[in-house]
């Protein structure tokens, strides 16, 4: 009898329990998508519409705010200066992480864990705490106020993640491969370029990527090192209260989609360091 | 002439001794097997030869040339691995030419190269594809056919058919017993499966706990194992062995007296293989316990002097769990060991 209550009992517990699950999803799904359809919404609508309410479930794709914000006097040049130290951090946190990680992956070394340790453990320092004897040390070397010099620091923010991304990259890669190739007639240096690099090639560009998008998104430091060449963040947080909300809402789509078409173009390979069994 | 020296090779993983001074010559065209249980350190021993690993101490000679302190590049070498490493971004065709290119060689011998080794692995239709399109035993050739290709001085291989289904393991093995014995290449095959030690080698090395036990031809090593491992590891099922005590004319073994060796032991090891037993009067008393039918012959687990005993006898005899038999060991067939160094006896 009581069998019999449990079996009939059990589909709708099954029921409510795939409800609470769709709930869930619906949540995080809104949590993450309400932001950027705001975020869409008023920088493809008109100036005047941007202060309106209710809002339009399409924007209207009037390109006002937009122009506007591009017109902007010290946008172009603010937007010039973030892509510069993107770069100028992309090279540098590839250029340096990508070696750590091949060393970390291939060696072993004294000393190796605590240098894994320690690659994480730079993410623990606030950079508020740092901003300020950076900021005196970067006037006393001249490097304040310049692309390089802030560049500096974001490499610094992106360091960890190359390090890690590039180190789990080279860890799959089976040694064996290397070891043919040094067999087959190759020095270690070739093996490397003829072996490990092509098949390393597309993380390395997705690790590469996620410097760029660090840079590209960091304001603090970009806000406390940079006067004259601010970079597009820094402008806008300079302006956030002289500027109309047409023009916080244009700037702040035209950081996001860079950085969201570009993680999400690399995704793999940020999921693959985080390790998470991906497909 | 590649012959191949290995003259006092040690090799330690911080504390842990995985090679006690090796000492083995690979005759000039030898096919030579690396047999032992796993972790024994066939594999290291096989690397240290590549140039993969360096010895702590010894030499390395391949030829006339001492090769220990070369990258693997200049040792004349080329390796099989376990994995295969065919390498997943390039063809099968560009893989078998990747050390050809290495050595800058002109495409047309690249080319004809690539072609005959292809052939004579089977792989010609292959050429064009990519690595994650090859079943495990294509890969299999596509990496023997990148070693042959080299036509290096040595070709070591690791473990190269322990990835394959019983089947295609039967049939890859005879197949590189043709392939290697036509190349006339000096070799060394590691592996932890005796029957295919057995049938592929002309000499086989057997290895226990970083020590070369003993290197012979295979008949030598299954008829007359120089200790007692090389006997209960070669053979399956393996080498019996009672305990031998000193008595009036030979040695006591399970009641029976036995003429044995002269030695100035009281206590040695009396050892026979199963198939050189038969069942007659005046042999050693068993009781049987386990009979196992195979077809042509029956395996008998018996208790002889209450140790377990297997013999390996005609399936016509009728023998079942509980009988009280005897079992005549071939006089010429039975082997000594000592006791405590293991070692053979004569
Ligand atoms: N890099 C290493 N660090 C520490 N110990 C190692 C290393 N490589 C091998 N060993 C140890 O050395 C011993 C021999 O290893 P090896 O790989 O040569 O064994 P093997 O005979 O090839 O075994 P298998 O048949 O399982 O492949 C093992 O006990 C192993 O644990
Ligand atoms: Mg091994």
């Amino acid at each position: 009898m009581t069998g019999a209550t449990t079996a009939a009992a059990m589909p709708d517990v099954r029921r409510s329990g795939r409800w609470v699950f769709r709930a869930g999803i619906a949540l995080l799904c809104a949590w993450v998508l309400v932001p950027i359809w705001l975020l869409m919404v008023n920088a493809l609508s008109a100036p005047a519409e941007v202060a309106g309410f209710p809002k339009r479930l399409w924007p209207s794709f009037d390109l006002g705010s937009l122009t506007f914000f591009f017109r902007f006097r010290g946008v172009a040049e603010a937007l010039w200066n973030s892509v510069q130290v993107a770069a100028v951090t992309m090279v540098l946190a590839i250029g340096l992480g990508a070696p750590a990680g091949y060393a970390l992956s291939r060696f072993d070394f004294p000393g190796k864990e605590a240098f894994r340790f320690l690659v994480i453990m730079t993410r623990a320092f606030p950079l508020p705490l740092l901003a300020l004897p950076l900021a005196v040390m970067f006037i006393r070397t001249g490097l304040d106020d310049t692309i390089v010099g802030l560049a500096l620091v974001h490499a610094t923010l992106a360091l960890p993640f190359a390090v890690l991304i590039t180190y789990s990259l080279f860890s799959g890669i089976p040694v064996e491969l290397e070891e043919a190739a040094w067999t087959l007639g190759c020095s270690r240096p070739k093996a490397f370029v003829k072996v490990v690099l092509p098949l390393a090639l597309p993380g390395i560009a997705a690790s590469a990527v996620f410097a760029f998008v660090i840079s590209w998104n960091e304001v603090f430091a970009a806000a406390v090192l940079t006067i004259q060449n601010r970079t597009l963040t820094a402008f806008l947080l300079q302006s956030l209260d002289v500027s109309p909300l047409h023009l916080k809402f244009a700037g702040g789509a035209a950081l996001v989609i860079p950085a969201l078409v570009f993680i999400f173009a690399v995704r793999k390979y940020l999921f693959a360091m985080w390790g998470i069994a991906n497909r | 002439m590649a012959e191949i020296r290995i003259e006092g090779v040690e090799k330690t993983f911080g504390s842990f001794t995985a090679l006690h001074s090796i000492d083995l010559t690979i005759r000039d065209r030898e096919f030579m097997v690396l047999l032992g249980a796993s972790g024994c350190g066939k594999t290291t021993l096989l690397r240290i030869v590549a140039g993969l690993e360096t010895a702590g101490k010894g030499e390395v000679w391949i030829g006339d040339r001492r090769v220990d302190h070369l990258p693997p590049r200049a040792r004349g070498i080329a390796m099989v691995f376990q994995n295969y490493a065919v390498f997943p971004h390039l063809t099968v065709y560009e893989n078998i030419a990747f050390g050809l290119r290495m050595k800058k060689l002109p495409q047309a011998e690249v080319d004809r190269r690539v072609r005959s080794k292809a052939e004579l692995m089977h792989i010609e239709m292959l050429l064009k594809r990519y690595s994650g399109e090859l079943s495990g035993g294509q890969r299999q050739r596509v990496a023997v056919a990148r070693a042959l290709a080299m036509e290096p001085e040595v070709i070591l291989m690791d473990e190269p058919l322990s990835n394959l289904d019983a089947l295609l393991r039967l049939e890859m093995r005879a197949e590189l017993k043709h392939v290697l014995a036509e190349s006339r290449t000096t070799t060394i095959y590691v592996t932890h499966d005796q029957v295919e030690a057995m049938s592929l080698a002309d000499r086989i090395a057997v290895m226990n706990a970083g020590r070369i036990v003993q290197a012979d031809d295979p008949v030598q090593v299954y008829r007359n194992p120089a200790a007692r491992f090389v006997g209960s590891f070669i053979g399956n099922p393996p080498m019996n062995f009672l305990p031998a005590s000193r008595t009036e004319g030979g040695w006591r073994v399970a009641g029976q007296t036995v003429p044995g060796p002269a030695s100035g032991k009281d206590r040695i090891d009396f050892a026979i293989r199963p198939e050189d037993l038969i069942l007659a009067d005046g042999g050693l008393p068993a009781t049987v316990r386990v009979v196992e039918p195979l077809g042509p012959h029956t395996l008998i687990t018996a208790e002889v002097d209450g140790a377990p005993f297997r013999a390996v006898l005609d399936s016509d005899l009728r023998v079942a769990p509980g009988d009280r038999i005897t079992l005549a060991p071939n006089p010429d067939r039975i082997r000594w060991f000592d006791p405590e160094t293991q070692d053979a006896l004569t």
